[in-house]
């Protein structure tokens, strides 16, 4: 029997706020153990919190990004366990009235393009950390009380590739309205995944299993791809799917059992009595809507429309803001937008993923990019030199055109002095030449890079086709 | 020349430090001296550090030698074992926070603080506030001054008895459902609960966080007016404080009640009620009536279901906010856990009393999944009720006069055995807290016993001045009240 897969996500995302939810200790990560921490943020008796303003921003403002619509009253609320990571033992939360409610992402998988519908986006505050040693734990507090924005997405994904490309598209979106650094590695992105199967023609979601915990895309990838396959075995062999929470082990590449749907946890929501409910006014949530920024998938079409880019392109360009940004701000200041691409995705990426470095440190400035583009279309450099010059510049930095000036890049241009070096190449290369007149063709190109070589790379490569054909001619 | 420190208010205390009559040294030393002579039989102070106090003390005196002024300079203050003051222990009564050192200064401690007042000894309270004797305290039992087989009220009962014991010039207290206000009753002694959001609760070890204000526990009602008017205000630490401005309370202090109306609420003087605390009430409401008040009779309606309602409510946040005692962060810790469960499982069974564990339990239980609605939400609905009942009320006059407490003082293990006798003695204090109204507590005669009985007299919201008015106005009447029998 063939079946159907249904997969959801709720993804926990760190805003990229200064301070804590809840106190004004630095939110910042890396610090020693147990430094980013106060009376607030520890739990300590008679401490109150109160509202990070800008967390309440940044959610507001990726509700805003994918369409959510948001509420003008929201709570905030405890949701009790008892944990060691967990200061208060309660998280403060929002239960029935987050800040954002609906939306969608769009994402493109095989060629097909599906907008992915959002439940709600809510806000709470991250957990402590713990730390296990040979015979001791320890709780690093430093990360208790930072913002975290939880995303929950409808059961509306039917592979674990549509799973992957939703956290694709919504970390992109992240970026993009600079709500969060979404760096996995420093764990700002930590996603819960549920999934379920249905045979074909069935209405009604299967039983659902969740997998806690997965804090890479690639891990989100190869738990829903291990816990699909389980599923699909267990349902083929005639056994039941058990409701359940389980773990994903990175080194075995499987999935096993945390607890069952019995010992699910009541977690006796309520209204939070020391916070305020949100209510944001219809102004100030316009007022941030102005101050919005392009959604990458509006931005890669307007790069289509406006400088004429392959679709292509203007698709690898967008995919990350900087780049983007690198380029508009390369592209306003010349004509040729798609030289401005050209050297973007080769050269400049190239360099950046040898170095592995990020284009905000790139010492090429958006402005000398496009001097050094002037001074190729105006054939004042050719293009090998202009190749050398980037690496220069990308280096090191600078003008473009004082560089040039200053080393005597200039092109050679002048008619007589290339037909001299013509002469000459013709002259120590008879036998290349011969072969040339009886019709092998490719042998030109060998003369053209003499002839290059002996004006040590100046001479405009077109001009001394040109003349070397002439010169060649029968 | 020597401080005696029985029945001194601060404002008298503060004319003799202006005039070089005394100095806060002298003070200090004449507190802690009648703590050193009486505490051992009324047992109202949990900790006191001498040395720390007599420093503040000598650093008062200097400031006050170099010009230094400060609403409070030199004022020993004793403060409920629920608030932290930086450095202090803030056990909070109970065996789980024992050990604990507060490494900061509550809002209202740190106002006290700055306008010179010296935070002298830690008072006994229930455990965590939860009680209405000081009988649920960890550590010792606390005495009635004026009878020392009768329980001192509580929560706050240390901070009454070390008011009316004379082994304090004020104390700070909390008030959740009547945890300031009873127990000034049944000592004898003023109590100020403030409306919800006038102080600020940052520092206050939480109860109940919808409930909960911190109040002074004073010998007279100016003294009342004086401390609430340092400690009130808007406090960014508190998102539940209110920005409004703070009035001199002590300018509202006129000795008559002339254009005032004053409301009985008739369900507030019900049977079961005991005949001598009805007796004097009734004799404080002519007397208000004499002073110029005009009184009328006004109706609270949903009363009858204000013991319940609170006991939903209170119980359900106290179950949150008494979840961080742990044992992972500071405080007990109970050895021999097997797993992190285990130790809190442990730590809490062996940290917490009885009547915290009950109230848990309650609060988890009303909070539970399929049982929220039928509780916690009824109960936030009859909260709404019960504030409208005031509001109705408020529209008919500027204060209600009723009695604090159904009964005087009664004696020590006489309602240890059975709460539910013990929740109903909560009746009349429990709705200022659900409301979020203000409300007073002044000495208004005795019984036939010998025991104090307290004048409640409650205010709307923010209008403290009202109450602080006809308590003080009254209070001028009756004349001097004394101090408890020695």
């Amino acid at each position: 029997m063939k079946y159907l897969t249904t997969i959801g996500l709720e993804v926990h995302v760190q805003l990229k706020t200064h301070s804590k939810m809840f106190c004004s200790c630095s939110a910042a990560y890396g610090a020693p153990p147990n430094t980013h921490v106060c009376p607030v943020c520890l739990g300590y008796p008679g401490v109150l919190p109160v509202m990070n303003e800008e967390a309440i921003r940044l959610t507001v403002l990726t509700g805003l990004m994918i369409g959510s619509r948001i509420s003008d009253y929201s709570k905030f609320d405890r949701k009790s366990y008892f944990y060691p990571d967990m200061p208060k033992n309660y998280q403060i939360s929002q239960y029935d009235k987050p800040l954002c409610i609906g939306g969608t992402v769009r994402i493109e998988v095989g060629g097909h393009t599906r907008d992915i519908e959002i439940t709600r986006i809510h806000l709470e505050e991250d957990v402590a950390k713990n730390m296990h040693f040979l015979s001791t734990s320890g709780v690093d507090f430093n990360r208790a009380g930072v913002p975290l924005m939880e995303i929950v997405s409808e059961p509306d994904m039917t592979s674990p590739e549509e799973a992957l490309a939703f956290l694709l598209a919504l970390k992109q979106i992240l970026l993009y309205a600079g709500v969060s650094e979404c760096n996995l590695e420093e764990g700002n992105v930590r996603c819960d995944v549920n999934a379920s199967l249905r045979p074909e023609g069935q209405k009604e979601l299967g039983t659902k299993t969740e997998i806690k915990n997965l804090n890479t895309f690639k891990g989100v990838y190869h738990a829903l791809q291990q816990e699909v396959a389980r599923q699909t075995e267990t349902l083929q062999s005639g056994g039941t799917i058990q409701q359940e929470t389980r773990r994903w082990d990175v080194d075995t590449g499987a999935t096993y059992t945390m607890r069952s749907k019995e010992d699910a946890h009541d977690y006796r929501y309520f209204p939070e009595p020391d916070l305020m409910p949100i209510v944001l006014s219809r102004e100030q949530v316009e007022t941030w809507r102005a101050g919005l920024p392009e959604l990458p998938r509006n931005r890669r079409e307007r790069f289509v429309a406006q400088y004429g880019l392959p679709e292509y392109d203007a698709g690898v360009l967008v995919a990350d803001k900087a780049i983007a940004d690198y380029f508009e701000e390369a592209a306003r200041l010349t004509s040729n937008a798609k030289a401005v691409s050209n050297w973007v995705m080769t050269e400049m990426l190239r360099l950046l993923t040898e170095r592995e470095m990020d284009i905000r440190s790139a010492r090429i400035e958006p402005k000398a990019l496009a001097e050094l583009i002037k001074l190729v279309d105006k054939k004042v450099i050719n293009s090998p030199t202009a190749k050398e010059l980037f690496a220069v510049l990308f280096e090191k930095g600078g003008d473009p055109a004082a560089l040039v000036a200053q080393q005597g890049l200039g092109q050679v241009s002048d008619a007589g002095a290339i037909e001299a070096f013509v002469d000459q190449a013709i002259a120590a290369n008879a036998k290349v030449v011969a072969d040339y007149r009886s019709g092998k063709k490719a042998a030109a190109q060998f003369l053209v890079g003499q002839v290059m070589r002996l004006s040590k790379g100046k001479a405009d490569p077109q001009q001394v086709t040109a003349i070397l054909e002439r010169k060649l001619a029968p | 020349m020597p401080f005696n420190v029985a029945n001194a208010t601060v404002h008298d205390t503060l004319k003799l430090l202006d005039s070089r009559q005394c100095t806060s040294e002298s003070v200090v030393r004449a507190v802690l001296d009648a703590i050193r002579r009486q505490d051992g039989e009324i047992g109202a102070y949990l900790s006191v550090d001498e040395e720390d106090g007599l420093r503040q003390a000598k650093a008062a005196d200097k400031a006050r030698s170099e010009g230094g002024k400060g609403r409070l300079l030199g004022i020993p203050i004793a403060v409920k074992d629920v608030l932290n003051v930086r450095g202090q222990p803030c056990t909070c009564a109970s065996l789980i926070l024992q050990g604990y050192v507060s490494p900061y200064d509550a809002t209202a401690v740190a106002r006290l603080r700055a306008e010179g007042a010296i935070l002298l000894g830690r008072v006994n309270m229930d455990e965590f506030a939860m009680g209405s004797t000081t009988e649920n305290s960890a550590f010792k039992i606390t005495r009635n001054p004026w009878n020392r087989d009768c329980v001192p009220g509580g929560s706050s009962g240390g901070s009454a008895a070390s008011v009316a014991g004379g082994e304090a010039l004020a104390a700070l207290g909390s008030d959740t459902g009547g945890s300031i206000r009873q127990p000034a009753a049944f000592c004898g002694c003023v109590g100020l609960k403030p409306s919800y959001g006038r102080i600020s609760r940052y520092g206050l070890t939480a109860f109940a966080s919808s409930l909960d204000q911190i109040g002074p526990l004073t010998h007279d009602v100016r003294d009342a007016a004086l401390l609430l008017g340092v400690m009130a205000g808007v406090d960014e630490r508190d998102s539940s404080s209110v920005d409004l401005p703070v009035p001199d309370y002590e300018r509202s202090l006129t000795n008559d009640l002339r254009g005032m109306k004053l409301g009985l609420p008739r369900e507030y003087f019900v049977a079961g009620m005991d005949r001598d605390v009805e007796k004097a009430i009734r004799a404080a409401v002519e007397q208000c009536r004499a002073l110029g008040a005009e009184i009328i009779e006004v109706s609270l309606p949903h009363t009858e279901y204000a013991v319940a309602t609170y006991y939903v409510v209170a119980t359900a946040e106290a179950s949150a906010n008494l979840a961080r005692f742990d044992g992972v962060r500071y405080g007990f810790r109970a050895g021999g856990a097997e797993d992190p469960i285990d130790m809190y499982s442990k730590t809490r069974a062996q940290g917490f009393g009885a009547e915290v564990k009950r109230r848990i339990i309650l609060g988890t239980y009303v909070l539970s999944s399929g049982y929220y609605d039928a509780y916690y939400l009824s109960a936030q609905k009859v909260r709404t009720l019960i504030r409208n009942d005031f509001e109705a009320a408020f529209k008919q006059c500027d204060a209600l006069l009723a009695p604090v407490s159904p009964t005087a003082a009664y004696r020590i293990g006489e309602k240890a055995g059975n709460p539910l006798q013990m929740y109903l003695g909560d009746i009349l204090t429990v709705t200022a807290n659900l409301a979020g109204i203000c409300g007073l507590s002044v000495p208004c005669g005795l019984t036939g016993g010998g025991l104090p009985v307290g004048l409640q007299i409650l205010g709307p919201a923010f209008k403290e001045e009202n109450i602080l008015r006809v308590g003080h106005a009254y209070e001028q009447r009756r004349g001097a009240f004394g101090l408890a029998a020695k």
